[in-house]
């Protein structure tokens, strides 16, 4: 009997074999996506996905047999709000790369977490541009050999979950690659979450990181995040020197708060 | 059991790192995408933790309970 992989039913035929490179820490994050919406017995086809450009913008779209936009680079989330907005019915889920949400598209991020829509927004953190040839980006680490900063970089890196938890949002955590059961969960946490809900993904891109900076490959990145993490709860009881370098995983934001199309819709009866 | 789709794979081996019993290895073989699939060795030895599946970035690899045969 040839066994059926139980997350091909979502996978869009023709699309089945994924587009990031041998190792990519994107398909690991599609994969937490859909199973997810699997576990919690959801109808993909109540979902609208929407990325950008970069590699990451490729988990959804074409590769989940749903509803996807792929838009311009840096604004899924603006078309995903337009989207919340039209048909607040549907689960918007934006899926996409640090480059996208975090550089080109910061402010989009923080907006959305401001106004607290209801969207789930999940960043896959490679810390690098890697489709563009591995240029230094916001959330490169400090002092790390680029193409673009060969004496290192000198930039410090964007810490993403606290840039979102303060503009407001509901629901913020973070994972890595290598903790695809603690993404799935909260994954599915995200998309039942009223408000806006943001998780950051650690995802290892082999060729333009592990490669040319010397970290190693797929596997050797997956080991680095294994030993350079620490939950939340561990995390609380050390100083700021014993977290340097550290990547704190968890859930870091889960709270209640008004959210958007709720509060339009509230204006909206009054003024009936 | 588990089932390898080698056509999908794409050869990075995590499935063969991050698996607790040693189940897999690298084969000698190339598949379509010109690269080595992993191959399943040690049966025997797998308790069904669903790394392999869990991690494999190319949903090449399912890994389910034995149903019993009659």
């Amino acid at each position: 009997m040839k066994l059926v992989h139980p997350l091909m039913k979502y996978v869009r035929p023709g699309a089945i074999s994924t587009a990031t490179c041998a190792g990519c820490g994107d398909g690991i994050m599609a994969q937490a996506v859909l199973r997810a919406i699997d576990e919690l017995e959801l109808n993909i086809d109540d979902f609208v996905f929407v990325s950008g450009i970069g590699c990451a913008g490729w988990i959804p779209s074409p590769f989940f047999n749903a509803d996807t936009l792929h838009t311009t680079h840096g604004r899924p989330i603006a078309f995903a709000s337009g989207v919340k907005l039209a048909r607040p019915d549907r689960k918007v889920v934006v899926i996409s790369g640090d480059g996208d949400l975090a550089a080109i598209g910061g402010n989009h991020l923080i907006h959305a977490a401001r106004r607290n829509i209801g969207m789930t927004v999940i960043c896959a953190n490679n810390g690098i541009y890697g489709m563009t040839g591995g240029q230094v980006a916001p959330t490169t680490p400090l002092g790390l050999k680029t193409t673009t900063t060969p004496y290192g970089n000198v930039e410090r890196a964007f810490d993403l979950c606290a840039l979102v938890e303060a503009a407001g949002a509901s629901y913020v955590a973070r994972w890595t690659t290598y903790h695809a059961r603690g993404l799935t969960r909260s994954v599915k946490k995200a998309l039942t979450k009223r408000g806006f809900s943001f998780i950051e993904v650690l995802s290892q891109c082999p060729v333009q990181y592990g490669r040319r900076t010397g970290v190693g490959n797929a596997v050797a990145m997956m080991k680095g995040y294994k030993e350079n993490s620490l939950s939340v709860k561990k995390a609380a009881s050390l100083n700021e020197e014993e977290l340097k370098n550290k990547i704190i995983v968890g859930e870091l934001v889960d709270k209640d708060s008004p959210e958007l199309t709720e509060e339009i819709e509230k204006v909206r009866r009054i003024h009936e | 059991m588990i089932e390898i789709d080698e056509d999908l794979c794409k050869g990075c081996e995590i499935c063969v790192a991050f698996c607790a019993k040693d189940v897999l290895e690298m084969s000698d073989k190339f598949n379509k995408k010109g690269v080595h699939p992993p191959l399943v060795v040690r049966e025997e030895d797998c308790n069904l933790c669903g790394n392999c599946m869990l991690y494999c970035p190319d949903l090449a690899i399912v890994v389910a309970e034995e149903e019993e045969s009659g």
